[in-house]
């Protein structure tokens, strides 16, 4: 498919509208010819030479027409597809209408981050999922979408400055704490300051926003988003303490006993990196996806004429995982110099985890895909660089307890690939820092919080949600966790 | 914040600040370690051993060692600067128990970690005897403040020109040889340094701490950058350590890694010093 630009993108939208001469009551039959419009991006050959968004974003015109393509069904099954339950119908109707101030308060009732929400959530398998649109097309790709109508909303709202400052109910004189500055907690923060308490973020990194800054990359989420939910926050008297580490700075126990807070949120996520343990793993050039993107988006090593952090650039790397974090520092690698990036992923296509749009970025970019295959050992020179992988051959068998057909490895099919960086994505367990230094915490076996159903830990007054809770999940459901123990925790100041 | 209270230099690339940093002077038990970053957009973390703390003052000391870019401009601040960002304490705090007699062995800036550990030794009751390696009399550090607290200090330079003519695994043998053996013995100080230490007192069956110094990024167990293998199973320095047993340590492939860096490195710090500063063995020492 060739390139379409900006300019070409908006003039067909604004033929097509045109043509609707401004109705807005379209038949479903009308509203079924409208093509799903096309997302502007950048060109692959020019993208992977920078770090700028890849996608551009909905124009106006294409907003209107992709408003349009909504039936505004009476059920919306769709809903129950986001896992916040945003009214959907209610703000893309409200987009059709041209009224797009209406639009984004419809959004921000259920999503506190729509600029990010529309950018990042895995659509494909929450709302549009049982978009109506979609089953009528019998092709989930042609539902209406969703994310990206959410985000051109939050964009345009934060262009006309329309964050009207939120009501915020008469200081009560209670204080809470908010361990980590990722999705789940900025929302709680959100609630709970909305409330009237004094809030305090504490982040152990020395910038807020969690995964959103330091984990996915400029490209595909821009930092000036992030900070600006963070500003916002701030705004409204929320307290940010960067550079403060719970667990080591100070305690919980020192936290609610002696320096007066009356409650606390923990969202730490689950930032401890899993590795695939075989042979060659500390090989110099093999590098956890944390660190790696780590060192590429918050230290800015890309920018290596700025940058004090180092990073290795090199020429053929191979990436394991199949993961939003595989693809992520895939085309990191690109971005970064790589001639070849291989995508090594253990099953198929069908089964891999990330968002569907960043697999299509990934091949359009060039990165290389290989299925059904995995490492077996690292091959390294005297110096301990690395210089390849030994990698063996799969075949899909029986379902494991995920549901997903579970690997099998064929024995004697290994082969070798020649790289010079490797980089470990297969995922993120819970990090025990905070567990291992809190008493009377309780996790699960995977570290996980323990939570009943208002999101209480085993401790009084302490709450947790997010990836802590819930593994490695997504910025919606960290979202949503925090809402809900914001909700918990102001019932329990409340009483 | 962060204020930088005091700068001293204490030999030709050895630098002191005491720092404001009340809550972590608070918290910090001996062994443990603070993460410095001056630029908050684009700078470098790095990790520094808290050297020494005045909880009733709400201060700690760092020593370090320029070496490259990142400390090079953290030796460029001065008394009154700020640190940008500082977090702390990470790390495990060493286990200070009354063992016995305790060889508390440094090399070149290792001798700063050591201190603080030495001083708790010595307070928990033990016989300490310090062993301070040097390339070259200049380029000790902290004899005095070692004198002060140990009850013996031996010292050791590769050239003669202070102490004894030679490297600290010699004396370190001799003590391990005669009686009473060491209960203990903590080495800090380069890769190598603590790989002789450790296989110095192996054959003597003499208990080891070492502590590393492996590239860092987050300090919290968050990146895996840290990671060496102690006893044949994959460790994170910051949160693991910063202390294992160094006998358990493998060391020919932590120093590789150690290595990553070094040409990348080797041409920012050239880049930068000829762009903006002057050369080294010009500047004077500051502070009062
Ligand atoms: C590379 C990558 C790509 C991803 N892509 C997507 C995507 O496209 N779509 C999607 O929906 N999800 C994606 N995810 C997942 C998503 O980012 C996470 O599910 C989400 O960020 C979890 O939010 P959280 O609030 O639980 O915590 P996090 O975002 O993990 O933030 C936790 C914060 O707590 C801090 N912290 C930890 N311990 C302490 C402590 N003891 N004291 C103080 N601070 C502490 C950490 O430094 C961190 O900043 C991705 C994740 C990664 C790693
Ligand atoms: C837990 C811990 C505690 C530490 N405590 C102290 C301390 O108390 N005082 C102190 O001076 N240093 C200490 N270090 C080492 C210090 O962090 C590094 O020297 C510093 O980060 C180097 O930064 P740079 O940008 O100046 O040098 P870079 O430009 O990063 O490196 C310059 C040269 O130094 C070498 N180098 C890089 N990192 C290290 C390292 N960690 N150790 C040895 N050589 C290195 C490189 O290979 C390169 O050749 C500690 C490190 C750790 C992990
Ligand atoms: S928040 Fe995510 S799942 Fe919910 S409607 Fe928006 S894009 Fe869909
Ligand atoms: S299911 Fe699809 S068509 Fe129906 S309301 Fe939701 S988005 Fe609109
Ligand atoms: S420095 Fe990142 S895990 Fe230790």
């Amino acid at each position: 498919m060739a390139h379409k630009t900006t300019s070409s993108l908006a003039a067909e939208a604004r033929a097509r509208l045109d043509a609707l001469a401004g109705r807005t009551h379209l038949s479903t039959a009308q509203r079924r010819e409208i093509p799903v419009q096309e997302m502007p991006h950048q060109p692959p050959c020019e993208r992977v030479r920078n770090m700028s968004e890849v996608a551009l974003g909905y124009t106006p015109e294409q907003a209107r027409l992709e408003a349009l393509r909504c039936l505004e069904c009476k059920n919306a099954p769709c809903i129950a597809g986001c896992p916040v339950g945003v009214n959907i119908p209610g703000f893309i109707g409200a987009i059709a209408h041209g009224d797009l101030q209406r639009a984004l308060e419809v959004v921000k009732e259920s999503n506190l981050l729509p600029a990010i929400c529309g950018r990042v959530c895995p659509q494909e398998t929450q709302c549009q999922a049982r978009c109506v649109v979609g089953k009528m097309h019998k092709n989930p790709n042609r539902a209406v979408s969703i994310g990206r109508l959410e985000r051109f909303v939050a964009d345009f709202g934060r262009q006309q400055h329309w964050a009207a400052a939120p009501e915020i109910k008469p200081a009560t004189g209670k204080k809470v704490g908010i361990v980590g500055s990722g999705p789940a907690s900025l929302t709680a923060a959100a609630d709970l300051r909305r409330a009237g308490h004094a809030v305090t973020i504490f982040e152990a990194f020395h910038k807020p926003g969690g995964v959103m800054i330091y984990g996915i990359p400029e490209f595909r989420l821009p930092k000036r988003i992030v900070d600006a939910e963070v500003e916002a926050l701030i705004r409204i008297g929320v307290e940010i303490r960067t550079n403060f580490v719970v667990g080591r700075t100070r305690t919980m126990a020192q936290l609610l006993d002696e320096d007066g807070y009356d409650a606390i949120f923990i969202g730490t996520g689950a930032g401890l990196p899993k590795f695939m343990h075989v042979e060659g793993e500390s090989l110099v050039g093999v590098y956890s996806a944390n660190e790696y993107l780590t060192r590429v988006n918050l230290m800015r090593a890309y920018d290596a004429q700025h940058a004090g952090t180092p990073i290795l650039r090199p020429r053929r790397v191979a990436v394991f995982g199949g993961g939003n974090v595989a693809m992520d520092s895939a085309r990191s690698a690109l971005r970064l110099g790589a001639e070849q990036v291989h995508l090594i992923y253990r099953r198929t296509e069908v089964e891999m985890p990330a968002r569907l749009e960043e697999i299509q970025h990934a091949k359009e970019e060039g990165v290389q895909f290989h299925f059904l295959e995995n490492a077996k050992r690292i091959l390294g020179d005297e110096a301990d660089r690395v210089i390849g992988v030994e990698l063996l051959r799969y075949r899909l068998g029986e379902p494991d307890s995920s549901g997903r057909a579970s690997p099998v490895a064929i024995d004697g099919s290994e082969f070798t690939l020649d790289v010079d960086g490797v980089i470990v994505a297969i995922g993120n367990d819970s990090n025990p820092l905070l567990v291992q230094a809190t008493p009377g915490l309780k996790a699960d076996k995977y570290g996980r919080i323990q939570v009943d159903q208002d999101l209480r830990t085993s401790l009084d007054r302490v709450y947790a949600g997010g990836d802590i809770v819930q593994g490695a999940a997504t910025v919606i459901i960290a979202m949503g966790q925090g809402r809900r123990a914001a909700r918990s925790i102001n019932a329990l100041l409340a009483g | 914040m962060n204020r930088i209270l005091f700068k001293e230099q204490l030999a030709a690339e050895v630098f002191r600040f005491q720092i404001e940093a009340p809550l972590i002077a608070a918290g910090r038990k001996p062994g443990q370690f603070v993460i410095l970053q001056q630029d908050t957009e684009f700078g470098e973390r790095i990790p520094l051993t808290i050297a020494d703390a005045d909880p009733a003052k709400g201060t700690i000391s760092v020593i370090f060692q320029r070496v490259g870019d990142g400390t090079q401009r953290l030796a460029e601040l001065e008394a009154g600067d700020c640190i940008t960002n500082l977090v702390g304490p990470l790390g495990r705090p060493t286990h200070i128990d009354k063992f016995g007699l305790v060889v508390c062995v440094g090399g070149g800036i290792g001798v700063a970690p050591l201190y603080p550990i030495a001083q708790a030794m010595k307070a928990a009751g033990n016989r300490v005897v310090v062993i301070l390696g040097a390339r070259k009399k200049s380029l000790l550090i902290l004899t005095d403040e070692m004198r002060a607290i140990a009850d013996e200090v031996l010292i050791c330079t590769d050239d003669g020109s202070a102490g004894r003519k030679g490297l600290v695994t010699e004396p370190l043998g001799e003590l391990c040889g005669s009686e009473p053996k060491p209960d203990l013995v903590v080495a800090i100080g380069p890769t190598v340094m603590m790989k002789f230490c450790a296989a110095t007192t192996r054959p003597f069956g003499v208990r080891t701490l070492v502590s590393l110094n492996t590239i860092m990024v987050d300090g919290t167990g968050m990146c895996g950058g840290c990671r060496v293998t102690v006893g044949g199973q994959v460790k994170f320095v910051c949160v693991d350590g910063p202390e294992f047993d160094g006998h358990q340590v493998d060391f020919e492939s932590m120093a590789k890694r150690m290595q990553t860096y070094r040409q990348q490195e080797q041409s920012a710090q050239h880049r930068c010093r000829l762009a903006q500063h002057p050369p080294h063995n010009q500047e004077k020492p500051s502070g009062p």
